[in-house]
């Protein structure tokens, strides 16, 4: 579980992010939703401890940030596993070596025993036969599958994706929101996922906090983002007409 | 102000590169690859240059020196003189700057923009040490490229000089071997261990801390080619006044 408590940080003199409090709870999918420039990725890289909040505390079940050594720190980032928008995958390694390269750099373990782990975890992403390939030779989606076996190969505690889902297609959109969820729950760890995707909020959202201008301006589950009467949050979220239409039917249906 | 900023944060980046070293085992194979990407893959055109630039050296000297009075072998001289002293560690540095500058600030600056050093990051790895600390190393074995290039150079301008007729090999070898001061190698290597650091170093810092997009990764090896030649040229004069002014 992640608890944030009213975190503030500033680039000079522009404030992004004005005092963000919420909970992220173990073993769900917790999304991030908000337009751009509402402090999203900002907010994402302060919980990765890529940024530090000038105010504020991001305690990690129990154990506060701001209070840890830098030695805990260091050893705090490797139980946390990141998903980057573009996959982030090393172009000078194999599949094999990008989803190795933690257990390489991190653990004494033999080769034979991290090539099982590879194995195990290419197999749970549903990628087995391209151990041997490049980056620049398989797909965006199986692009993202490597970086999902990377995020969870050291089995860690968190996990973090940022638009995990953009630049593929709505089928294989669907695919990798179903296997970040069941790996959510199979592993039990707390994922956070910051998404424009409208698609993921009603696939996966189990709970959903909306950014505004650095704010949090409303939080709740898929199901109650249905209901809500805030403007700023059914303004963003029914902003496509397919999303209105469907908004349409539930009001019509529950009147 | 600008500048002054620039040259606070290339230290504290070097100090950082030198700061929680990445494990060995890995270290090890980083390094032998940047020694075969920065040493050996920039051979080529060091012994293509150096051979031709000698000939010329040796051809132009030759054509100028028509007093009859002037012995022939301080073609010879000449030849080694230019290229132990200047045409090999310097020169030869500034091509390296383009060649092995540019392709350091187009990968990391290529890393940067694919998130790839922020994916470094989060894993808790010292990025800086891991990129660059195996660069600083293999430019160590530099010195043995400019060793080949003084070597190649020479050769050069004793096919030029002998089979365009203007010395015999024994007033070119005479040259070579007349008034040979030791030390000259000693100071060509020392400013050739400098530039190798600069050369690592400079482009490095100018990928590593890029922002932007692929338009941004061109711009910022331009720069980086650019500061890296101006601090050579700059480093050049202060070590000569240094180690051989009086």
């Amino acid at each position: 579980m992640i608890v944030v408590n009213d975190i503030h940080k500033s680039f000079g003199d522009n404030h992004i992010l004005k005092g963000i409090t919420t909970t992220f709870e173990k073993g769900k999918t917790n999304l991030i939703i908000g337009q751009s420039g509402s402090g999203k990725t900002v907010f994402l890289k302060c919980l990765l401890g890529l940024f530090y909040p000038e105010e504020g505390d991001i305690v990690y079940d129990g154990n506060s940030y701001a209070s840890l050594s830098a030695k805990e720190k260091r050893n705090l980032r490797q139980e946390m596993g990141m998903v980057f928008q573009g996959s982030a995958l090393f172009d000078s390694m194999t599949v094999q070596g990008n989803v190795m390269f933690p257990l390489e750099m991190f653990t004494k373990q033999p080769q034979s025993e991290m090539r099982d782990r590879v194995n195990a975890v290419l197999k749970r992403v549903n990628l087995t036969d391209a151990h041997d390939k490049f980056p620049s030779e398989i797909s965006g989606g199986m692009q993202k599958r490597v970086a999902i076996a990377r995020a969870i190969v050291m089995n860690p505690k968190y996990l973090f994706c940022d638009e995990p889902n953009s630049g593929l297609d709505p089928k294989t959109a669907i695919l990798i929101d179903n296997l970040i969820k069941e790996i959510t729950e199979e592993y039990d760890i707390t994922t956070v996922i910051n998404t424009h995707d409208m698609n993921s909020v009603m696939q996966i959202g189990e709970k959903i906090l909306f950014l505004k201008d650095g704010l949090k301006e409303w939080e709740g589950t898929k199901n109650e983002i249905f209901k809500t009467d805030n403007e700023a949050v059914t303004n963003f979220v029914y902003s496509s007409d397919l999303f209105k239409k469907v908004r349409q039917m539930y009001i019509e249906e529950r009147n | 102000m600008n500048y002054l900023a620039s040259i606070g944060s290339y230290a504290i980046m070097v100090k950082e590169v030198f700061r929680k070293p990445t494990k060995w085992r890995i270290m090890k194979s980083l390094i032998l690859k940047e020694i075969d990407e920065l040493i050996y893959g920039s051979l080529g055109i060091i012994i293509f240059i150096s051979f031709f630039i000698g000939a010329v050296i040796t051809i132009q000297t030759a054509l100028n020196l028509t007093n009859p009075i002037i012995p022939k072998y301080l073609i010879g001289f000449t030849t080694r003189q230019s290229l132990i002293l200047e045409f090999a560690p310097t020169f030869v540095s500034i091509i390296m700057a383009g060649k092995v500058g540019s392709y350091i600030t187009s990968s990391i600056g290529t890393m940067r923009v694919t998130e790839q050093i922020d994916a470094l990051e989060v894993m808790g790895v010292n990025s800086l040490n891991y990129l660059v600390f195996p660069k600083i190393i293999a430019m160590l074995f530099y010195p043995f490229a400019i060793a080949i290039s003084m070597y190649v150079g020479i050769f050069g301008g004793w096919l030029a000089g002998v089979f365009g007729g203007f010395l015999t090999s024994a007033d070119f070898i005479e040259g070579l071997q007349l008034d040979f001061i030791p030390f000259h190698i000693a100071y060509a290597f020392i400013k050739t261990l400098i530039f190798a650091f600069i050369i690592a170093t400079i482009p490095s810092y100018h990928g590593f801390y890029m922002r932007g997009g692929a338009l941004e990764v061109g711009k910022a090896s331009t720069t980086a080619f650019v500061w890296t030649s101006v601090v050579i040229i700059i480093l050049n004069y202060i070590l000569t006044q240094l180690l051989l002014g009086q």
